[in-house]
């Protein structure tokens, strides 16, 4: 390109619009014990905020720098392990 | 080189093929409908190796143009008034990703009533979008400015959109002889296409994404007015290769005729351009009336500088609008008073608004008015009115 525009371009990447988890106002709260590793919830969440990592006695992490709190997951939680709080 | 009967609409089709445009996308609306017929046409034939995308809006229409030129290639659509409309947001998304595209306006009024015939509405509400913005006065002008406009629109120092204009039937669908040129003299003047930047599959790029500042984003709307700047030049530069290559110029952003001795102008856009010729002419012929036409081929960029020029040397300045901003006035006029004042020539301008909703407009209308006009400014020194609605004598 011979000459510089200023260009509405960006490279996807984590955070690319900044931290969206500080839009919540509900947070998900996970009680492991209650977790059967159906994986739901991980399917669900329309802004993949929820990994598989199976670290200890838990099974999915949730990334709260992304997490809108939109309350997908605890609905479709067949187990309801996964329970909507407010924040603050 | 051959010269062929053709509509205005036929002209744009020749005119997209000869730049081997790869993509249309397109929904039929009069009068520009047969501009993508003849394209259809084209393309089934095996004469363009090109894809036709049928799309269930204008919307859309513009959505998958802009995709295509997006992914690399040339691409080029064609609306009309309601169909413009629909258009309008994505004019501003293709505008702002700075994708060169290309898209004929076969200009008509807007409803309701429900009304085929030609104004300017539809192109001049269009004006602040980004894109370029021109009105050709004859069929041969539409074809040449079609091939010009992906030039300028690709050229490093524009990377916008262009749209070229056409009356609704005056030129659309009236025949006039075309010269069509070869292949190889549009191959020769063409380059290959040139962007900012092409979507590829396996190499993700996000356009349009929230910005992270909004000075930057400031920035990019003031890139577009840098580069609308900017296409002044090479709207210059390319008319007069065309002109080399062809013989045909158009004097780039203006033409003034008769001009050189003139005390008065009349100023315009579109086909009846040519019947103010006829009635500068006709003035000069049976009253002596010093009067010259100032075609305006540009809306966008406008042609602040040219106006200037040709306004240095007059009384006065009678411009013809063919669509209003009800409350204010007509946008050509508008445009010119404004720079002209901003840049502190001060002479009596008077906007005509006439032809509105397709009445029709003789070169004896025009000679009619720009009369009474010129025994105004005789007499009085200025103009009665700044703005008067011309029904007809």
């Amino acid at each position: 390109m011979s000459e510089e525009h200023v260009l509405p371009l960006a490279r996807p990447q984590v955070g690319v619009s900044g931290k969206t988890g500080t839009w919540r106002v509900i947070r998900p709260e996970v009680d492991h014990s209650k977790c059967i590793k159906c994986a739901l919830c991980w399917l669900h969440c329309p802004e993949s905020t929820i990994d598989i990592v199976e670290e200890g006695e838990a099974y999915i992490k949730i990334d709260y720098d992304y997490c809108k709190g939109c309350g997908i997951c605890a609905d479709v939680c067949p187990t309801k392990a996964i329970r909507m709080v407010p924040e603050g | 080189m051959a010269v062929r009967p053709l509509t205005g609409n036929y002209a744009v089709a020749w005119g997209a093929r000869l730049s081997r445009v790869k993509v249309v996308a397109a929904y039929p609306i009069t009068p520009q409908t047969t501009i993508v017929e003849k394209l259809a046409q084209f393309i089934e034939s095996g004469e363009m190796d090109a894809k036709m995308i049928r799309v269930e809006s204008e919307h859309s229409a513009l959505a998958a143009t802009f995709g295509a030129a997006a992914g690399g290639v040339r691409a080029f659509t064609a609306t009309s008034s309601h169909g413009l409309m629909y258009m309008h947001e994505m004019l501003w998304w293709t505008a702002g990703a700075r994708i060169p595209v290309v898209m004929a306006v076969a200009t008509r009024t807007m409803g309701p009533p429900w009304n085929i015939w030609t104004d300017h509405s539809d192109i001049m509400g269009q004006r602040d979008t980004g894109w370029l913005v021109m009105m050709a006065e004859h069929n041969q002008e539409v074809l040449d400015m079609t091939i010009q406009m992906f030039k300028i629109t690709e050229d490093p120092r524009v990377f916008l959109p262009g749209i070229v204009g056409l009356d609704a039937f005056i030129l659309s669908h009236t025949t006039e002889p075309v010269d069509i040129p070869e292949q190889e003299l549009v191959d020769s003047f063409l380059p290959p296409r040139r962007q900012p930047y092409v979507f590829k599959a396996g190499d993700p790029l996000i356009m349009g994404n929230i910005p992270s500042s909004l000075e930057e984003n400031m920035k990019m709307r003031w890139d577009i007015h840098r580069s609308m700047e900017e296409a002044k030049k090479v709207i210059q530069k390319v008319d007069a290769e065309w002109e080399r290559l062809t013989g045909r110029g158009y004097g780039g952003l203006t033409e003034c005729y008769r001009c050189s001795d003139a005390q008065y102008l009349v100023a315009g856009i579109g086909a009846w351009v040519g019947d103010m010729r006829e009635a500068v002419d006709y003035l000069r012929e049976e009253f002596g009336v010093k009067i010259g036409v100032l075609k305006v081929r540009f809306v966008r960029p406008f042609p602040r500088e040219d106006i200037l020029k040709w306004a240095s040397s007059v009384k006065a300045i009678a411009v013809f609008d063919r669509s209003v901003s009800p409350g204010s006035a007509g946008p050509l006029f508008l445009d010119i008073a404004a720079h002209l004042m901003a840049s502190g020539t001060m002479l009596p301008i008077k906007d005509l608004l006439a032809g509105l909703t397709g009445v029709d407009v003789t070169y004896e209308d025009i000679a009619n008015a720009l009369l009474r006009f010129v025994s105004e400014v005789e007499e009085m020194g200025t103009v009665k009115q700044p703005i008067e609605w011309y029904f007809g004598r």
